[in-house]
């Protein structure tokens, strides 16, 4: 990948950005919903990560293939049994939480297959997607570009939610980074963060 | 053993000056060398693969030297049953050897030998020439880059030797076959082949391709209340045996459907797949078809399995499509797309 390009998704992806910075070199990492693999493409150029993609969509399994990344395709509401128990340092689940059909299966499947797991969601909590509810009508932004009657995101949550899940899905969280577009945001982060990104890995 | 072989092969496209981009393509059950374009004089004569192979196209000869071969034991050029053994001047017949996808392999390294190549860009293969390519990048890890494994396994089900059986033994108990010397007889077993290639032939294709294309019709419209051909399905059935039988050899038959079933890289290894491709140090692609059912995605999965537990670069691509095994053979845009984008990739590398 030519400098230019990890620039340019790093820009237009920023949970990719902190999720390098948790990603230590060498390690082995596996993507879930990888899309056209450009974040297993960012990690191998950036920290040097051995990886695999998993993803469904035809066009995606070409994109990835042509980005020489790694991908099976598979689906992933029908589990990771491809895949052995802790085979990998990391799994990772990018954009792709919020339409899975089978979502508490699949982090524990995250968490069986892997050390540690990192999702990043849009959040619903954010405030632009409250008062869009408030004033009558779902959101529709850049982190959710679907309209309501064609949207393959079926389980939206808050960050809020999601911690509350954890809690009671024995999930331990290490890390937390809430951003809205390029900015950190530490202040308020379940009202003025539109995304975030976890870490974590099973609770003892 | 044979005292020696002989093995028919074509290429096309040229070997570059480090002879590093050549591509072998192995054939399955009824394929030879003649993989792609046609010969001076024979339109008709078109190779086998020529939808993926030639210039432009996925397996592109712009950029590879490709090399189609008839392996060991066929019968469209190379040493097999119906050659002529030069000890007794008579076809080998019953006391050609069994040969495995091992030999197969063994004998394609030769040949690479010969053409001076050290290390083959990709060795490529569909259902039975899949297990060559895998049988490649464990016999010698060292001498090809990349696998491409198409409607493949790593080795066959009870159900699929079950399959191969069958058409065996149509071939077996056809009274023209004398024990595999038919040839002294000047008969071949014709019925017996047919049987085998309809019962073959009714694997290749999904329910739904069948249905579509023949579902109940009839030939005359209406039922005889007999035993001729009626149904269209029937009819076609019959055609494909009947085209089969007049041109392949009934002992190359037996003989390849034997090395189908021998197969099993893990046999040495206790069973397990996970060391057997402990060995291996190509990239794989391994590309599967949702309606193939003899040989099914999941057998292709058990592919990916023991490279994932390896570590090896895996890519695996599940083509959706109505064609059943056949597939593979199949012009499909999407499944072009991934052998493409993968070759290009290949091709890049040798460029470089």
């Amino acid at each position: 990948m030519k400098q230019n390009d990890i620039y340019r998704l790093a820009a237009e992806r920023p949970d990719f950005a902190a999720i390098a910075e948790w990603i230590p070199k060498g390690a082995t990492v596996l993507d879930l919903g990888c899309g056209d693999g450009s974040l297993l493409r960012y990690l191998k150029e950036t920290r040097g990560v051995r990886g695999y993609g998993v993803e469904i969509s035809d066009l995606d399994i070409v994109s990835c293939i042509a980005n020489g990344v790694n991908v099976i395709q598979n689906d992933l509401d029908s589990g990771l049994a491809d895949f052995e128990d802790n085979s990998f340092d990391f799994v990772m689940l990018s954009q792709t939480l919020q339409a899975t059909r089978h979502t508490a299966e699949l982090i524990q499947e995250m968490l069986r297959v892997g050390r540690q797991g990192i999702v990043s969601f849009p959040n619903f909590g954010y405030w632009k997607n409250r008062l869009n509810v408030l004033m009558g009508n779902m959101p529709v932004s850049s982190e959710l570009p679907y309209q309501w009657y064609d949207t393959p995101n079926v389980h939206l949550c808050t960050l809020d939610d999601f911690e509350s899940f954890c809690t009671a899905h024995n999930v331990a969280v290490l890390e937390r980074r809430v951003m809205t577009g390029e900015r950190v945001v530490n202040l308020l982060p379940n009202l003025l963060g539109s995304t975030a990104v976890y870490r974590f890995q099973r609770g003892i | 053993m044979l005292p020696r072989y002989e093995l028919v092969y074509e290429t096309y496209g040229k070997l570059n000056a480090d002879k590093s981009n050549a591509i072998l393509i192995c054939h399955a059950l009824s394929g030879h060398h003649h993989v792609a374009g046609q010969y001076a004089g024979e339109p008709k004569n078109v190779g086998w693969w020529d939808n993926m192979v030639g210039p432009g196209k996925p397996i592109n000869t712009d950029k590879f030297f490709v090399i189609g071969l008839n392996n060991l034991g066929g019968c469209h050029g190379s040493t097999g049953p119906s050659s002529l053994n030069p000890e007794t001047g008579k076809p080998y017949g019953a006391s050609f050897p069994v040969i495995t996808v091992e030999d197969w392999v063994e004998s394609q390294a030769r040949l690479a030998d010969m053409l001076g190549i050290r290390q083959f860009a990709a060795v490529i293969g569909g259902s039975l020439g899949g297990m060559q390519a895998l049988q490649w990048s464990l016999a010698h890890p060292e001498r090809v880059r990349h696998i491409l494994a198409i409607a493949s396994a790593p080795r066959l089900t009870a159900q699929n030797i079950a399959f191969n059986d069958v058409a065996r033994n149509a071939i077996l108990t056809d009274p023209d076959f004398h024990g595999g010397d038919y040839y002294q007889h000047n008969v071949v077993p014709t019925r017996g082949l047919r049987l085998a290639r309809m019962l073959g032939h009714i694997t290749y294709l999904s329910d739904d391709a069948m249905a579509d294309k023949f579902g109940r019709e009839l030939r005359s419209g209406k039922f005889n209340y007999g035993y001729d051909i009626e149904f269209e399905i029937e009819s076609y059935l019959r055609y494909q045996g009947d085209k089969f039988a007049s041109y392949f050899d009934a002992n190359t038959y037996l003989l390849m459907t034997k090395a189908l079933d021998y197969f099993d890289p893990a046999h040495d290894c206790g069973g397990d797949l996970n060391r057997a491709f402990a060995r291996a140090k190509a990239d794989f692609l391994v590309i599967s078809f949702t309606t193939d059912w003899r040989f099914s995605p999941q057998r292709s999965r058990e592919i990916v399995q023991p490279l994932l537990h390896n570590r090896r670069n895996v890519s695996y691509a599940e083509i959706t499509s109505t064609h059943g095994h056949d597939s593979f053979l199949m012009q499909h845009p999407h499944y072009f797309d991934v052998v493409r984008a993968y070759l290009d990739n290949v091709a890049s590398e040798v460029e470089a």
